[in-house]
């Protein structure tokens, strides 16, 4: 069992000059838990996600991670020293929807980087430590290829590896198979499912509704900045209260029907 | 008047050593105005909000002025505020503060050619900045910036013959000392060309030889 973060969001606002992108956000994700954050394009939950490791900072309310304070010294204070965040950061892990990685380091370099420069390994150990991370994955025979030679689901579960590494207590998903082929999707949600059996705490913005019903403790909806409603998978996609989840999901199921 | 070779029995000595400082002022004001220009760009990108602007009119200033007038100030004007350099340091350094905004330019815009993407996984994970830019910024940022500078840096071999103005006896100064000497002026001057052309042939197939390698693994495809 994986040592698991909570996360705690209280009445957070985020604006970008005027426009209003998160309004009076609450929201608890348990410890050792898979959240998703479902909802319409443009509604927020991206912002959210990245407001959690303060990649974008929000600007009003709190978020703590097992209690503490992310990214302000006090709620509505100064902004917590680089050092402070980074120490914070160190326990989280990232995943992007374009992968992120860097292309002029190799698979196993990639994994490595972050072991060597944040947790001060030796080159011999954060390889050792690299390659265990690409093995998870099913990676261990791309360890040499540089990103370029890399399909995007095996560069998504490069990123995977990158992030697990760092033994993170708390794994944030951006849109992780959205960049992805289709055929490619299944190997990067199967490799995250196994992630969520070991009780990694997990916070996952998808628009990949059957990875949400089958892995998601909860589900959270967002639209126009507003958590409209969280609940357990089945209570919000297939039994949904508010007419807006109802259109939402109405329109998802138009898409993907034929 | 025709065409003379033999001129060059006397002055092609003299000529080579004059080609020899061309390369050398070109070969260091280049490589110092790329130093003072990476600085700069990074001060840019980093630096408070008055030193940023410091370095914008400081930018505004050199790109807008010509290069002999910098030369001029800088050799003759320079001893008035005791510095006192002599001509061939004193044209090095012109050329390193002439060149300095425009690579300062070339790796701003490579620096813009990193994806935020790239950074953002880097501060996700908990990277220093200085970290960052040692391992993601630069790598990546010179890289997409290296086409520009060795372009720019072409550009800088002619603008050497300048320095001969300044009395630095580098090619140019060679060729008009032969010329006014011989009278003979079309032989000297196509030399000149000459020497010019295959030195920036040669750093333009050095330029693509080593731009080449280091995309390498950023071009192959699976």
């Amino acid at each position: 069992m994986v040592q698991a973060s909570s996360v705690e969001i209280r009445a957070v606002n985020k604006f970008y000059g005027t426009f209003h992108a998160l309004r009076e956000v609450d929201l608890s994700i348990p410890p050792g838990k898979v959240s998703c954050l479902i909802g319409p394009s443009g509604s927020g939950k991206s912002t959210l996600l990245r407001c959690i490791n303060f990649l974008e900072e929000y600007s009003s309310g709190e978020i703590l991670i097992d209690g503490k304070l992310i990214g302000y010294k006090t709620p509505g204070g100064a902004k917590m020293s680089g050092r402070d965040l980074r120490a914070m950061r160190r326990g989280i892990g990232m995943v992007f929807q374009q992968f992120n990685l860097w292309p002029h380091m190799t698979a196993l370099g990639n994994v490595a980087e972050g072991l060597q420069r944040v947790r001060g390994m030796g080159k011999a150990e954060a390889e050792t430590r690299a390659a265990d991370a690409l093995k998870k994955v099913g990676l261990a025979d791309k360890m040499g290829n540089h990103p370029s030679r890399l399909s995007g689901g095996q560069q998504q579960r490069v990123a995977i590896a990158r992030a697990i590494a760092m033994e993170p207590k708390l794994m944030l998903f951006d849109e992780p198979t959205s960049a992805l082929d289709p055929e490619l999707v299944g190997e990067v949600l199967n490799v995250m499912k196994a992630l969520a059996a070991e009780g990694m705490t997990m916070v996952v913005v998808t628009h990949e509704m059957g990875f949400a019903a089958h892995v998601a403790d909860r589900v959270a909806f967002m639209e126009k900045g507003e958590l409209v409603a969280v609940d357990v998978p089945d209570r919000i996609l297939h039994q949904p209260e508010d007419p807006r989840i109802q259109a939402f999901l109405r329109t998802y199921h138009e898409r993907n029907s034929f | 008047m025709g065409f003379d070779l033999s001129i060059f029995v006397q002055y092609g000595p003299m000529l080579l050593r004059g080609f020899g400082l061309t390369v050398l002022a070109w070969l260091l004001g280049t490589a110092f105005g790329m130093v003072l220009g990476l600085l700069i760009a990074l001060a840019q990108r980093y630096g408070p909000r008055p030193v940023r602007w410091l370095i914008q009119v400081y930018i505004e200033v050199i790109r807008g002025t010509p290069f002999l007038v910098q030369l001029f100030v800088l050799y003759y004007g320079g001893p008035m505020i005791g510095l006192r350099l002599d001509a061939l340091p004193a044209g090095i350094l012109g050329l390193t503060l002439y060149g300095s905004p425009y690579f300062a330019e070339i790796f701003r815009s490579g620096f813009r050619g990193v994806a935020v993407g790239q950074i953002e996984a880097a501060r996700a994970i908990g990277m220093t900045e200085p970290a960052i830019i040692r391992r993601v910024l630069l790598p990546l940022g010179l890289v997409s910036a290296l086409p520009a500078l060795v372009n720019f840096s072409i550009i800088l071999t002619k603008e050497t013959v300048i320095l001969s103005i300044i009395t630095v006896p580098e090619l140019m100064y060679q060729v008009q000392r032969m010329s006014t000497e011989t009278f003979r002026f079309l032989e000297g001057n196509l030399v000149l060309a000459l020497f010019f052309w295959g030195f920036v042939e040669l750093i333009s197939r050095f330029g693509h030889r080593f731009e080449a390698r280091v995309t390498r693994h950023l071009t192959e495809r699976p």
